[in-house]
């Protein structure tokens, strides 16, 4: 095999600019522009177009674009075998590492990609639902001015005749506004353009962004600083309302890295110890093995406490803290103390402060540059942005990504003063509440559609790979940058390639190049990131942390009523809101779908006379906004959590006009927490649409738990219930498995409840979403959930997560009862529907003691648009109207392996088969495998003995079994 | 005994122009017309309904997980248990040698047939895909592939579709010598033309009565066994499975009585207007009346027992989720429908212990319909409070039926009227020639 040859095949494989070229040359200047849905037929035809024209514009001698597949390099494609390419996910301007399937040049599924330090082979939910977003219906299709479907090349005509005069006034009135960006590429673009025209300026604004950290760092070193946290090496983490689980950048290798440190072999007891302060219960307060609820401004007297405790100042009177400290006194140099990025900057330097004490820098964490290359306080430069509008001193805005009319905090009125802009460029995926303010609206690429570098939260840089060509009319952040720089014909990878190949010699460039973009992971010859921009340097007269803590008020609680504000942990900050499976994907603990809620803890509703569903009003500074209630046990009182991401005007067709706009209470001043806000019952009632109504365990033992020491005292501590039947029983013979038995293991320990395998599991089995309505009929689809229980007292619960799948029972009891056939055991232990053979009795359903039976009520998938079609997993059938259909442990996926397995001649090695939830998970929870082997992993964990399966006492004897749940409890806390 | 089983002064000629005058001679009342133009409405929301549900699918019905059976079961187990009476009362009763049956048998193996059309509907009618309804069928498929005989789905197609056949045979041959009746009597062409093809050649010999007996003898003893068997494979539908509330082995006898409590009190339902709008009252006496009265009394009580047992077990058993089962129907957010049916299927039928009720028309008509409302309920708390609240907390759920779900129903109730009335209008609802056995013993009283 030639390289030569592999390239070209590739080449014509993966649509590359030149087809998009050859295209429209071969079709009227118009063509390329279109309206309304590219169907399925359309597309394909295009595709083919694409394809057969590539063979002729690849002799003309144009520069190849070359993409690289991850796993092996075929000499042809072949059809029904899916490529890997490593790219990255952005979300908030960082990447996490990822590897996306491809069927046939369509883009299906996203897998972590293992050699990324952010990913470690995991994602989390935002990264797997980003593959619906590609084939959203609803994206912006047309460069459209005034409204009207115009062209790039007029656009190119009107920038150039307004930055002529631009140029000569050196770029006044001439302003960009970014995400949060840390593309090294795009910021030398910026760069260049702040050359072109120095007067211009650029902004970076995103609502959920690391202000608080930043300030802190400025307050405590000087100058901006990241923290790089090593939770596998901590033994004791105090969580100062931080959701390092699940919403800090770097969550997935913090799960990972946390959750390391949490799995317990029998007799052993030593495992890490997590304190969680936070108001709102978030996932990783859950999975705490001490939270205390606390409303949002207490978090820095507790930090405070503590930090007093630290340092010797005697003890509090709080068991809770002075537990704490001690732990934290002993744990010197193996601790973490990690601040919230809601909480206001005081707490993280408490929180530097404390960690400067203990001795943990350099040791769990690190101070580390930024990752951006021009780190900026956001808040604060989106306020210069609007002054200057304000001012009349903009007349050129380039909003190059996000949505500010939408997520500007109120009391900035972004939308008012925007008007004062003469003319205003907007660039993004959706047309969206700032496009409709806008002159030009440029539809953004998405992600998997253009090439581009992003960094991680660790440093890493990723050259992310297109996956297709751009459905739409899209344009890359790139290209359009280049236009401002006067070389609007650029391509996205020429001026990548330009970017990193500077200064390299051109064979070496070309390897290392070849090997960035095939690993996912900038080589380290390659990587250079230099700092592009000047940061604040190192002060003079740098404070030192404990001066600086000296200076803090303590802040005295009071009884009026705190709001805050948190993005939401399913749609984010509203960019998902068109994302149908995000918005139908249960929250993480309250099991919401498609709305946000007003979270309350039981005894303020009591106060103020609400209960579920009840509408609240919440005013501050004279705005209002009305919010329905959700009573969360474990919330702090006396305080109100608002989600943002809802409330959107202008999403598409499922995400506008649901929910609430939290954003329409928040202030520049203090965006994540209103101290006192005036909330009162409205009268009015909201439905609202819970996943799982009913929160207690009813004393059955489905979710297990021990501490550790417990555990290694009585290991067989889950075998307490007596409840499996022994064997003799049955009055069949048992079946001797043949040489597959698959089985799977969960381990309640790790899971972290994140959701990531939910989704996963959705986008690898084709499950389709059912919207509000049918979700409140509790039709929704989803063939793994996640179950969360509560126990204990209703203020303080325990929290405890249990994913929840077809448990392939040795015993089904949904096998019997249907009359024909359609559900049958295989022969290596599974439990198989054949959808073909449903006659749709929901006898199975009923039998079913789990409920993990899902049924086609409707057609579910004839309401997707038809370019949903392309998302298809082509191996897993799509099922119509009137089947039932649940976990398969992706048979798909094992025949893949059984294939590969008898070509080569040998046994499915273990390890070899990975569903789609155990590859999404970051903590490493499921484990899926050969249980006739005794020595494969999955094996090993079911003979643990805190190995149990749910409704044994039923004797289905359940393939998957749950590592009961084991806790770190400090034994001087009660409770 | 002092009510008789028909009306004094009746010879053979009048019984036979009283029962066939209905049909030939009299003028069809207004009360007929709008009886069946009632049902006749109620066939088209019928059709409307089905004709929705199949363009839609089932999720027009309020069913979801874990009630993934809802009304449509329901009504299915509800209608089969009406379907009861009449071969209850045509064969057991036959074979017993219950003289007072032959003035009710025949309008109760009729309500029999058109309540088990209207059961066997709403099997078809709840599957996600009805178009392969045919699968549950065992016949040779190209597939290769037959039903799956340990599934008593497929127990229930047997059971219904035999009970259905047999009680269609068992309905036509007693009506034979009445069709011949009638083609003899009829004044128009039409009549004579339809009802002599009906009558098969009906003349009436002596060998013809002789082998007549012998076959109506022959359908009594296999229609017997069909009676308590069809209901019993019905409870299997509950009792197969692992469900609490459902796993009993209770249900079989239980099904059985219920089923003859509810299949009795709609005979009652349907004989009390009818007597009296047709003047019926000396051959639906007041004994008719007392009998049914009391055999409902009877039923109604295994069925109470029944209900006392299932908590009894649950206490017995010591089993946690039988025990939550029993806590939920008493406390759990179905409670209402749970001591609606107790007052209505157990409190309310007890009046019928006191005489003064049992030959009180009115206060019969009355109860009998409570107990049909009440053997609804009883299947609406099986089959719903069952589902909604099972073995994993996390997945408990509300059932809430839709309009589509009463819609069907309703329809159902109205396919039946429709066919009762147009039953009571062409054919002899009272069987004449039993009716004429009668005669010479009431005269010897």
């Amino acid at each position: 095999m030639t390289t030569k040859n592999f390239w070209r095949s590739l080449e014509e494989y993966a649509n590359f600019e030149e087809f998009q070229k050859s295209l429209e040359d071969e079709f009227p200047p118009d063509a390329a522009v279109r309206q309304g849905v590219v169907d399925r037929r359309e597309f394909l035809s295009l595709m083919s177009a694409s394809l057969a024209l590539a063979g002729l514009s690849s002799c003309a001698p144009a520069a190849p674009e070359k993409i690289v597949p991850y796993v092996r390099a075929p000499e042809e494609i072949v059809p029904g075998k899916p490529l890997f390419f490593a790219t990255a996910f952005p979300l908030g301007g960082y990447g996490l590492g990822i590897l996306a399937e491809s069927h046939m040049g369509r883009p299906t599924k996203i897998e972590g990609n293992p050699d990324h330090p952010a990913s470690l082979g995991s994602t989390d939910a935002f990264a797997q639902a980003s593959i619906l977003s590609l084939y959203d219906p609803d994206r912006s299709k047309a460069i459209t001015q005034a409204g009207a479907i115009t062209t790039w090349d007029a656009f190119i005509t009107n920038l150039a005749a307004e930055l002529d005069p631009k140029r000569l006034n050196k770029g006044e009135g001439f302003r960009i506004l970014t995400e949060t960006v840390t593309s090294p590429t795009l910021a030398a673009q910026l760069k260049q353009i702040l050359q072109q025209f120095p007067s211009a300026r650029w902004h970076q604004y995103e609502p959920v962004n690391a202000d608080s950290a930043r300030a802190a760092s400025r307050m405590t070193f000087g100058r901006y600083s990241d923290i790089r946290y090593h939770f596998d090496k901590a033994d004791v983490i105090l969580s100062l309302d931080a959701d390092f689980l699940l919403s800090m950048p770097g969550h997935v290798r913090h799960a990972r890295e946390f959750t390391a440190r949490r799995r317990v072999k029998a007799g052993e007891k030593e495992m890490n110890r997590l304190y969680a302060a936070e108001s709102a219960p978030s996932v990783t307060g859950a999975v705490a093995d001490h939270r205390r609820a606390a409303r949002p401004s207490q978090i820095q007297d507790i930090a405070s406490q503590i930090n007093d405790g630290v340092a010797g100042k005697g003890s509090t009177g709080d068991a809770w803290i002075d537990a704490v400290v001690r732990d934290l006194q002993a744990s010197r140099g193996k601790s973490i103390v990690v601040a919230g990025p809601h909480q206001p900057p005081e707490v993280h330097v408490i929180a530097h402060d404390l960690n400067t004490k203990l001795g943990n820098v350099g040791q769990t964490l690190e101070y580390v540059d930024p990752i951006e290359p021009n780190p900026v306080e956001q808040m604060q430069s989106l306020g210069d942005l609007i002054k200057d509008m304000q001012a009349g001193a903009v007349d050129l805005l380039l909003i190059a990504g996000g949505n500010p009319v939408y997520t500007a905090p109120a009391d900035l009125e972004f939308a008012k003063h925007l008007a004062n802009v003469r003319l205003r460029i907007h660039f993004s995926l959706y047309e969206d509440e700032t496009s409709e303010r806008c002159h030009w609206h440029i539809p953004e690429t998405h992600f998997l559609e253009s090439w581009a570098d992003i960094r991680s939260d660790d440093g890493t840089t990723t050259i992310m790979q297109p996956l297709i060509n751009p459905l739409y009319a899209g344009k890359s952040a790139y290209e359009l940058l280049s236009a401002f720089l006067g070389q609007p014909t650029r391509t996205t990878y020429e001026i990548l390639i330009e970017a990193w190949g500077q200064g390299r010699n051109k064979d070496e460039f070309e390897k290392l190049w070849r090997k960035s973009v095939h690993d996912g992971v900038v080589a380290p010859e390659l990587n250079a990131v230099g700092a592009l921009y000047e940061r604040p340097g190192r002060s003079q007269t740098a404070p030192t942390v404990s001066n600086v803590v000296a200076g803090f008020s303590p802040r005295s609680p009071s009884d009026v009523i705190e709001v805050a504000f948190r993005p939401d942990p399913t749609v984010y900050d509203g960019r998902f809101a068109n994302n149908g499976w995000l918005q139908e994907l249960p929250k993480p603990l309250i099991k919401i779908v498609w709305d946000n809620v007003a979270l309350l803890s039981p005894a303020t509703a009591e106060r103020l006379n609400v209960i579920n569903e009840d509408v609240i009003e919440i005013k501050s500074e004279g705005r209002a906004v009305r919010a329905p209630v959700w009573i969360s046990p474990g919330h702090a009182n006396d305080a109100v959590t608002l989600f943002l991401g809802y409330g959107r005007t202008r999403a598409g067709a499922l995400g506008s006009n649901r929910g609430y706009n939290a954003y329409s209470l928040r202030t520049s001043a203090s965006p994540w927490l209103i101290k006192n806000a005036e909330v009162r019952k409205s009268g009015e009632r909201y439905a609202l649409v819970s996943t799982q109504e009913h929160h207690s365990m009813e004393n059955r033992n489905l979710v297990r738990r021990a501490s550790a020491a417990e555990y290694a005292q009585r290991p067989d501590f889950v075998e307490a219930e007596r409840d499996t039947p022994p064997g003799e029983l049955t009055l069949y013979p048992e079946y001797a498995p043949e040489e597959y038995a698959w089985g799977m293991s969960i381990d309640l320990s790790t899971c972290i409840g994140c959701n990531a395998c939910v989704i996963a599991c959705q986008a690898e089995n084709n499950i389709p979403v059912v919207g509000k309505i049918e979700a409140g009929r509790s039709r929704e689809m989803h063939w793994l959930r996640i179950d969360r229980y509560y126990q204990g007292d209703i203020h303080e619960p325990e929290i405890f997560f249990q994913p929840v799948m077809c448990m392939h029972c040795e015993d089904a009891p949904c096998e019997p009862v249907c009359p024909v056939a359609a559900t049958t055991h295989s022969s290596e232990g599974l439990n198989e529907m054949t959808y073909n053979r449903c006659v749709g009795t929901r006898y199975c359903s009923n039998n079913c003691p789990y409920k993990v039976r899902r049924f086609n009520f409707f057609n579910f998938h004839s309401n997707e648009a038809p370019s949903m079609a392309l998302l298809y997993n082509p191996d897993v059938t799509v099922r119509s109207r009137g089947v039932m259909e649940k976990c398969t442990y992706c048979v798909q996926r094992i025949n893949h392996a059984r294939i590969n397995a008898k070509k080569e001649d040998r046994a499915i090695r273990d390890g070899e088969v990975v569903t789609a939830c155990q590859a999404a998970c970051p903590a490493g929870a499921i484990v899926f495998g050969n249980i006739a082997d005794p020595n494969s992993r999955v094996s090993k964990l079911k003979s643990e003995p805190r190995n149990y399966g749910v409704l044994t006492d039923l004797n289905t004897r359940p393939r998957t079994t749950y590592l009961a749940k084991l806790t770190n409890p400090n034994p001087a806390v009660k409770t | 005994m002092s009510q008789e089983i028909i009306g004094s002064g009746h010879t053979y000629a009048t019984i036979t122009d009283k029962i066939s005058s209905i049909v030939l001679t009299r003028k069809t009342p207004h009360g007929w017309l709008f009886g069946f133009g009632v049902g006749f409405v109620l066939v088209m929301l019928l059709l409307v309904s089905i004709t929705y549900l199949f363009v839609e699918g089932i999720g027009i019905w309020g069913v979801n997980i874990p009630v993934a059976w809802g009304f449509a079961i329901v009504n299915f187990v509800w209608w089969i248990g009406i379907g009861h009476a009449g071969t209850l009362i045509s064969a057991i009763l036959l074979l017993l040698r219950q003289g007072w049956r032959q003035s009710i048998n025949r309008f109760a193996e009729a309500m029999t047939l058109f309540a088990v059309a209207c059961a066997g509907l709403f099997p078809v009618l709840h599957l996600g895909r009805p178009w392969f309804a045919y699968w549950l069928i065992p016949y040779p498929s190209t597939m290769g592939i037959w039903p799956q005989f340990r599934s008593p789905l497929v127990w229930d197609v047997f059971a219904v579709s035999t009970y259905f056949t047999v009680s269609l045979l068992f309905w036509f041959i007693g009506l034979i010598p009445d069709l011949a009746t009638l083609r003899d009597r009829s004044s128009s062409r039409t009549g004579r033309v339809v009802y002599g093809i009906l009558a098969m050649g009906w003349r009436g010999s002596a060998i013809h009565w002789h082998r007549y007996e012998m076959a109506y003898l022959l359908l009594a003893g296999l229609a017997t066994p069909l009676v308590v068997s069809v209901h019993t494979v019905v409870s299997f539908d509950f009792a197969i499975s692992i469900l609490p509330g459902w796993h009993t082995t209770i249900f079989p006898p239980y099904f059985v009585a219920g089923a003859i409590y509810s299949g009795f009190a709609m005979v009652m339902v349907l004989a009390i207007p009818i007597r009296a709008v047709y003047g019926l009252e000396d051959f639906i006496t007041m004994r008719h009346l007392q009998n049914m009265a009391k055999v409902m009394l009877a039923t109604g009580l295994i069925v109470a027992y029944g209900y006392l047992m299932e908590h009894f077990m649950s206490w017995y058993s010591a089993e946690k989720y039988e025990r939550f089962m029993t806590l939920n129907r008493w406390g759990g957010p179905y409670a209402p429908a749970y001591w609606a049916l107790i007052l209505i299927n157990i409190v309310i039928p007890q009046a019928l212990w006191f005489r003064r009720v049992r030959s009180n028309v009115i206060m019969l008509f009355l109860v009998a319909i409570a107990v049909n409302v009440g053997m609804w309920l009883e299947r609406f708390v099986i089959v719903i409070t069952s589902l909604h609240r099972d073995f994993l907390p996390s997945s408990w759920n509300m059932y809430y039926p839709t309009f589509w779900d009463w819609s069907t129903f309703i329809g159902t109730i109205g396919l039946f009227l429709a066919l009762l009335f147009l039953f009571i209008r062409f054919l002899p609802m009272i069987s004449i020639f039993e009716m004429r056995t009668l005669v010479p013993r009431s005269e010897g009283d």
